[in-house]
């Protein structure tokens, strides 16, 4: 059962094979065993996951089930649970109870989820690896002298542990995408505006969106559909139609143009990686795809510009951790400023420091046209590019990160190698378009290769298309790590 | 991709490094305490990373519109109606210093 | 050696929404301290803005109200900064693109001093935007340590800004109290000085004509119009004197203290702000079509400029007595009412409302709002006097006792028999009367001893028990004394 769709999962629960009650306890024993090695949790509430669960069998013996119902999701612990400690991968956070539902949580409760336990994360966000969690480093499932991959690493080594059913990501620069290829699953970053951000805390407001993590697309589609839709709590949050993002799982691939941006099959892949994703795309030719070469000039700027506009809206963001309402305060300071001072330097940890110290100046008087106002004018040329290719192809795709899983603490002492990490993903959040990886082989190390699949606007249902029939004729998706 | 990467050296970086001073200035703007040690190690990750960004500047973008949000939306209305209710005693509970229903902080002079 | 004094204001004022401009948490005033402070107010992690229409509505009222640009498109920005009463550690303002672009008030400045009359001024206004409030902090009894009340915080504030164009305390005065009148007049603001509805910031310079603009200090949250001009008066001659003496005038921002009449600058630590401003990332532009601005217009009321000139043009008012009028928008829709169509008494009920009915609230200390007589009791007094039913001084009596007991004119004349004699052929008679019975002193007033007209006045209004019509008996007893 651990390697059940949520279809089979569900299907088994109705038919009374097993019921959730069942299915939690046997995950929440699962966790217990090898979270230890993994450390993919930070907070566990069994009582509380047992009760959403004896919820949710009554549900299915009313026979009022949802697809999800009784199924066991991991959060990430950057979405405000009501009554669950909620870190956000920080010591700022480290005792903050949240007296709130996000929106995510709220539609998975309505939906009749269990709610499995939070999931480890890089400090507010901010890291592609998660080491920078004050919680500890995640380990990756395959290989833990490895990372996951980052922000979402706890929720990636999660799920290719077969720690829960299923479970939730954020994306900024690539933090779901980047993790499920770092970690061999499927992973999808929706159209910014179709997943409400209320309660998520915010890292870069512009960027951030929330999207699901699992193991194959149909899993993915499902998830998105008890995500996604509009709230009036967030006004970047679209008002749009309900869609069912299944109804296209099926559709065969006849005629569909793959884009292959020549600027993301440059140097800077690993040959590993490059020989990985080639095999996909002769895949895809197979399945009646044809393949466009397009270009995306402005995309070589999307680091740089990424590490201008995120931590600049970051900067301000975490202004409100101040020790005054709700979080960590010193335990010792003098005045005022001294106060925000010592909360605030002890709170953070060294990388979201530096993003602020970063955001903090390229804010400032005197700096601001040359760094942030060029920045957002980049940024329109880089969404500009992707609209002029869209009108040569339907989907875009190439590797998602440009190597596999680099060792724990391997680039530690320079943050700037660390940011290439995202090269390849960070310019599908400053366009708003929708993005997802899944997995199609595997690399150096025998660690796992993820191919990017990059919508239009809105496109989501079309880009599960695309990974599902993938993954009926491969069946990458299906390997787990072995010895767990 | 590669091309950029060599821009990285800080010799052949256009921008202008950032000082102590500046440093320091950015630490108080951002209400971050730091010792001299911790100064002196962020102004060379901060001057680094400025390597990273320099070359953005360079690129010619005149008339061109910034890009602040993905889409191209106005901003929804919410009715002058309250929705909200009294929820002092739940969000207090997890405050540092309260004391009578106020948030405490040592005294502001002005 | 003349000094040029240059000012102009920022004035905050308190929109009356129901709620907030990013939540729907209550605004009424006075609550307990953060029970009214929601997620959104208190901002805990993930909670984001939502824009109150109610707000917009009022920018855009104001707006109109001043004849300025109002923008179909204007953008949020983030005013970054740390202080315990901004929960956020930035606020939500506008920078680059206000709601409110240029427009202009008029305005009747009354000189402080001297025997100037008072003239009319136009302000330019610069720019009015919409931004968030505060929340507030308590001194408590606890050494050490400062409360933080959240109530007010998002609480919508439409900031003012005005041209440098006024020239003197009783120019910034005016002008203060023309906008306080407007934003109550046109129902955006309870304008309440007391509970903080209305804060002006006055920018304050001096120079010698023809030079350069001075370095300007800004006085903060000046509450009251006293306070204001005394804050004035003190810091120009502070500034002049600095400059006479040889010093110079920094940048400051400064405090006035009403105990000792001084002005002092703040303790700013270090040096000027740097708010790092960008537009905000949760809030998308706001665009408001021509249709909405329209829509709006129509439900402005008639504004106090409008009903100055009707006042003056059609009703034969002075332009002064129009101004007190048109003060607010109680007084303006008390006289109308009072004056019904009536419109040939105007001048008779303006000089009512502007005298006795001012005087008598002053001395009990309400306002207009909390009159004790209606505009129809008035109404019905002043009928009476136009016809003649009464004279001046029983109408006196009328009002004092409409204002202390209630009751309509007409009742209070009967109950009293206030009802004066003005049938001409029942005053001849009295005045043959009197005459008959005091031929010696008719004698001596038709011998020149005019001095005694007035005593015959009296035996008139003895025996008229005073209801005679003075008018009528004036003429009478001349032209029967006259011989």
């Amino acid at each position: 059962m651990l390697n059940y769709s949520l279809t089979q999962l569900g299907a088994a629960m109705r038919a009374k094979k097993i019921s959730s009650i069942e299915l939690t306890k046997s995950y929440l024993d699962r966790i217990s065993k090898l979270n230890p090695q993994l450390n993919a949790f930070i907070t566990l509430n069994p009582e509380v996951s047992l009760a959403q669960a004896r919820a949710a069998d009554a549900r299915l013996a009313a026979g009022n089930a949802e697809p999800l119902t009784g199924i066991p999701i991991a959060q990430k612990d950057i979405f405000c649970a009501k009554g669950w400690l909620t870190t956000c991968g920080s010591k700022m956070l480290h005792n903050f109870v949240s007296p709130y539902d996000a929106h995510v949580i709220s539609q998975f409760n309505n939906a009749g989820a269990v709610n499995l336990g939070k999931t480890n994360m890089d400090e507010f966000a901010m890291g592609s690896s998660n080491e920078t969690s004050h919680y500890g480093p995640v380990k990756n499932p395959w290989d833990t002298a490895r990372v996951p991959g980052g922000s979402s690493g706890g929720t990636a080594a999660a799920v290719a542990a077969r720690l829960c059913a299923a479970a939730t990501g954020t994306d900024t620069g690539g933090s779901i995408r980047q993790p499920a290829a770092l970690c061999g699953i499927s992973g999808l970053k929706p159209t910014y505006g179709v997943v409400s951000r209320y309660g998520m805390i915010a890292f870069a407001s512009s960027l951030d969106q929330a999207g699901p993590m699992g193991r194959n697309a149909e899993d993915l589609a499902l998830l998105l559909n008890t995500m996604a839709g509009f709230d009036e709590r967030d006004s970047t949050s679209l008002q749009r139609d309900k869609e069912d993002y299944t109804r296209d799982l099926n559709k065969p691939l006849n005629g569909l143009r793959i884009g292959l941006p020549k600027e993301f099959f440059a140097e800077g892949m690993g040959a590993d990686v490059a020989k990985a994703i080639d095999a996909a795309i002769a895949e895809y030719k197979k399945l009646g795809a044809t393949v466009v070469d397009i270009s995306l000039p402005n995309s070589r700027l999307s680091v740089p510009v990424y590490y201008v506009l995120a931590p600049a809206e970051a900067s301000s963001n975490l202004s409100r951790f101040d020790g005054v309402r709700y979080g960590y305060r010193a335990p010792e300071y003098g005045d005022l400023a001294d106060m925000y001072e010592k909360s605030r330097a002890q709170g953070f940890g060294a990388e979201v420091k530096r993003r602020i110290m970063i955001g903090t100046y390229v804010l400032s008087h005197g700096y601001y046209d040359a760094y942030y106002l060029q920045a957002q004018k980049i940024r329109r040329l880089i969404a500009q590019d992707f609209t002029e290719a869209y009108k040569q192809c339907d989907v875009i795709m190439g590797p998602t990160s440009p190597s596999t899983a680099f060792k724990l603490g391997e680039k530690g002492d320079d943050p700037v190698q660390m940011y290439l990490s995202d090269i390849y993903t960070i310019a599908v959040n400053l366009a708003g378009l929708p993005g997802m990886s899944i997995p199609c082989g595997f690399g150096a190390n025998d660690m796992p290769v993820g191919l990017q699949i990059i919508g239009n606007y809105f496109d989501e249902a079309r880009m599960l298309n695309v990974a599902h029939q993938y993954q009926l004729a491969t069946d990458w998706h299906s390997r787990a790590p072995q010895g767990l | 991709m590669i091309l950029y990467c060599a821009r990285f050296d800080k010799a052949l970086s256009p921008f202008m490094s950032l000082s102590l001073a500046d440093v320091e200035k950015v630490a108080r703007l951002a209400r971050l305490a730091m010792n001299d040690e911790e100064l002196k190690a962020a102004q060379s990750q901060l001057n680094n990373i400025f390597g990273l960004i320099a070359e953005m500047q360079a690129v010619d973008t005149k008339g061109i519109v910034p890009m602040s949000h993905a889409q191209d939306v106005a901003q929804r209305l919410r009715e002058d109606k309250v929705t909200e209710t009294n929820q002092r005693e739940a969000f207090q509970a997890i405050a540092p210093q309260v004391e009578m229903g106020l948030y405490l902080v040592p005294q502001v002079i002005e | 050696m003349t000094w040029e004094i240059v000012i102009g204001l920022e004035v905050h004022t308190q929109l009356s929404t129901n709620t907030k401009i990013f939540s729907g948490a209550s605004t009424e005033f006075g609550a307990a301290p953060n029970t009214q402070a929601d997620a959104v107010s208190i901002a805990l992690p993930g909670v984001l803005p939502v824009l109150n229409k109610g707000a917009v509505e009022r920018a855009i009222k104001f707006g109109l109200a001043t004849g300025s640009h109002i923008a179909q498109r204007s953008v949020f920005a983030r005013k970054n900064y740390f202080y315990p009463d901004l929960p956020k550690g930035y606020q939500i303002s506008q920078f680059d693109l206000p709601v409110v672009g240029q427009g202009a008030l008029t305005i009747q400045v009354e000189p402080l001093s001297g025997n100037a009359k008072p003239y009319e001024k136009t302000v330019r206004i610069t720019r009015a935007h919409l931004e968030e409030d505060a929340g507030k902090s308590v001194h408590g009894d606890s050494q050490g340590v400062t409360g933080i009340d959240l109530n007010r915080a998002g609480t919508p504030l439409l900031e003012i800004v005005s041209e440098p164009d006024m020239n003197s305390a009783a120019e910034a005065v005016a002008y203060a109290k023309a906008l306080h009148s407007l934003v109550r007049w046109i129902g955006i603001s309870d304008g309440n000085m007391q509970e903080g509805s209305f804060r002006c910031d006055v920018n304050v310079s001096v120079r010698k004509p023809g030079q350069p603009l001075g370095t300007r200090r800004e006085i903060k949250n000046l509450n009251s119009f006293k306070f204001m001009q005394q804050a004035i008066d003190y810091e120009v001659q502070w500034q002049i004197d600095t400059i006479e003496n040889g010093g110079k005038v920094h940048q400051a921002t400064i405090l006035f203290n009403p105990d000792t009449g001084e002005t002092r600058a703040m303790r700013s630590k270090e040096d000027a702000h740097d708010y790092r401003y960008f537009p905000d990332p949760d809030l998308l532009p706001l665009e408001i079509s021509s249709e909405w601005i329209e829509r709006v217009r129509e439900t402005l009321p008639e504004l106090p400029q409008a009903k100055q000139a009707r006042y003056v043009n059609d009703l034969g008012l002075s332009a002064y007595d129009a101004s007190i009028l048109t003060a607010s928008r109680e007084m303006a829709d008390f006289f109308e009412a009072a004056l019904g169509g009536a419109t040939g008494q105007a001048k008779i009920c303006a000089n009512w409302i502007i005298g006795e009915v001012s005087a008598q609230l002053n001395r009990d200390g309400l306002d207009m709002t909390q009159c004790p007589i209606t505009a129809q009791q008035l109404g019905g007094m002043l009928q009476r006097i136009a016809d003649n039913t009464i004279s001046n001084s029983g109408a006196k009596e009328v009002f004092r006792t409409m204002w202390a007991e209630g009751g309509t004119a007409d009742a209070i004349i009967e109950a009293k028999g206030l009802k004066q004699v003005s049938d001409s052929g029942a005053i001849e008679a009295l005045v043959d009367e009197i005459i008959a019975s005091n031929a010696d002193k008719v004698a001596e007033y038709r011998s020149g001893k005019d001095k005694l007209f007035g005593f015959f006045v009296g035996l008139a209004m003895k025996a008229s028990k005073g209801k005679a019509n003075p008018a009528q008996l004036n003429d009478v007893l001349k032209k029967k004394l006259a011989g």
